[in-house]
């Protein structure tokens, strides 16, 4: 399928998802609560056929108060790419976990844990993956502070 | 709502008395970090019963530099010398992707030739990689003359990189707008050269190695992947292709002049550890074959449309490029704010890191020895996993 058509067809499965503009390939934003039944619906939906979570990360946004996770799906079998983006908000950053649709989400969830601090629901092993457990702080934040941190230049 | 935040020594906890009757107990050994098979920094605790591997945890993080981080601090041209940093057998590719990222959003044009060269380059090192991976995994298996064979192989193409680029590891090569610097004169040559020496080796290699009925006890049916797992997974590159599926974007969106060679994918049936060795074996053969077809060709221009300080600003959004390396599909988002000349955020997606954590699926069953050749068949590198 061309952008336009997959951009049709998961609007027809969630009518809030919205085209997200600024951004080189397809994308779509939702809100938090929509997430997980579009995605669930992103892989089961035969048309769609996204078997494949390629990439998690989330965008830290002070201004804007919020973190922005962006799921990147690609299907095997159609050939075609979603970038599929939602907002959490910053002061109590809790996502739904994706793990139920795609097993390998929660190493990636784990990362987006240890360096920006978002917290995913029902995650069954939330753990920091690159740094120590006893780590202060998350150092992706854009307001992140360490001892050793030397000034930007 | 149920966010529960763990700890690793908590799951660590003296397991119970064994299921297989006798009187023992399941302990937990550490692997790593610095051990003989993860050729590189990469911690593992498995826990097991006698040799029996009942479970695996991976603990990364050794080799973490924030490289993301840094990222966000330095010019688009700066941030490429860092991808050297982590997939360094696929080190061009790992410019090159940046590159193509950052010229694909600031449309900045290409010339033939640039592209000629990357393609030969990456190829050349694909080959590299693989003869590398080739050698550890006999190592790894007890036989030390691939050990040998492959770091010869790997000179002669090292060769190759340190007369064009000046390096040979970290080679900082491609660039937005083309390559660092122009080929030399009897740069096509050479290659041939080098091509017509490695053909007649690989199928030396298969003889030696491939045929050995040790080495194929020790791999078929050891690990197996299954095609839901590996999608599931998020795996890529000859560790996903072995699983059967065809998923290569030389092929599938071919970026470069791959659309100009022919070449054919290779992949496997069944997903277990023999059909990941196979499938990089014929990956040698094919990228051989592009190098092949490719070095006549190469036309004449100028190798870069940008000077080497050019300082570029991408406008606001998020940008987003991938590429094959030889482990897989390595993807660089880049969020730009429209204001900075440096990224608001870049994000790495590392074939590595999804490749890694099957290791939970696949070792469960098997003894601690298959598990060295399940660990060595995934080809795991792990300055880029960690970034």
């Amino acid at each position: 399928m061309d952008s336009d058509a997959v951009l049709g067809a998961i609007t027809r499965c969630e009518p809030s998802a919205q085209a997200r503009g600024q951004s080189d390939t397809l994308a779509v934003r939702v809100p938090l609560e929509r997430l997980l039944p579009l995605l669930q619906q992103a892989r089961d939906t035969e048309a769609l056929g996204f078997n494949m979570l390629m990439d998690h990360t989330a965008i830290d946004w002070p201004e804007r108060s919020c973190f922005e996770l962006l799921y990147r799906l690609y299907s095997t079998r159609h050939g075609h790419a979603l970038l599929v983006t939602t907002e959490v908000p910053r002061e109590n950053p809790v996502a739904p976990t994706a793990c139920g649709i795609w097993p390998g989400a929660q190493f990636l969830e784990r990362e987006v844990y240890d360096l920006l601090g978002v917290l995913y629901d029902e995650h069954p092993d939330l753990r920091r993956v690159f740094l120590e457990d006893s780590w202060q702080g998350h150092p992706l934040r854009k307001d992140y502070q360490d001892p050793d941190m030397l000034a930007a230049p | 709502m149920t966010v529960t935040i763990r700890k690793l020594d908590e799951l660590l906890q003296p397991p119970a008395a064994a299921e297989s009757g006798l009187n023992t107990q399941e302990y937990y050994v550490n692997m790593g970090p610095q051990h003989p098979i993860s050729h590189g920094s990469l911690r593992f605790v498995a826990r097991l019963d006698g040799e029996t591997v009942k479970q695996v945890l991976p603990a990364p993080g050794y080799v973490h530099r924030g490289i993301e981080k840094m990222c966000e601090h330095l010019s688009y041209r700066q941030t490429i010398h860092l991808t050297d940093r982590m997939d360094y057998f696929s080190a061009l590719m790992g410019n090159w992707a940046v590159s193509k990222t950052v010229e694909k959003a600031a449309g900045i044009e290409v010339s033939e030739r640039a592209q000629y060269i990357r393609t030969i380059m990456a190829e050349l090192q694909r080959v590299q990689s693989h003869v590398l991976w080739w050698a550890v995994l006999g190592m790894d298996l007890g036989a030390f003359t691939p050990f040998l064979y492959g770091f010869r192989e790997r000179e002669i193409i090292s060769d190759i990189f340190e007369e064009t680029i000046g390096a040979r590891l970290t080679m900082n090569y491609v660039q937005p707008g083309g390559v660092m610097y122009d080929i030399y004169p009897d740069f096509a040559a050479k290659v041939k050269k080098v091509v017509a020496y490695l053909k007649p080796k690989i199928e030396e290699y298969d003889t030696l190695l491939s045929g050995n009925v040790i080495l194929q006890e020790r791999l078929r049916n050891i690990g197996v992947l299954s095609q839901e797992k590996a999608l599931a997974f998020g795996c890529t590159g000859p560790v996903l292709r072995a699983s059967g599926v065809p998923l290569d974007l030389r092929k599938v969106d071919p970026y470069g002049v791959y659309a100009k060679a022919d070449f054919n994918v290779a992949i496997g049936s069944r997903g277990d550890s023999w059909d990941r060795y196979y499938v990089r074996i014929q990956e040698m053969r094919e990228s051989l074959k592009i190098v092949e077809q490719l070095i006549d060709n190469i036309p004449e221009g100028a190798h870069t449309t940008t000077k080497p300080n050019v300082k570029v600003k991408l406008p606001e959004g998020v940008h987003y490029g991938q590429l094959e390396t030889s482990r897989g599909i390595l993807g660089v988002t880049i969020v730009s704010d429209g204001k900075e000349a440096s990224p608001y955020r870049m994000h790495f997606r590392s074939p590595n890191y999804c490749n890694l954590w099957t290791i939970t699926e696949l070792a469960p069953g098997w003894r601690i020895a298959d598990v060295i050749a399940i660990l060595s068949s995934l080809d795991l590198v792990i300055p880029e996993l960690d970034r």
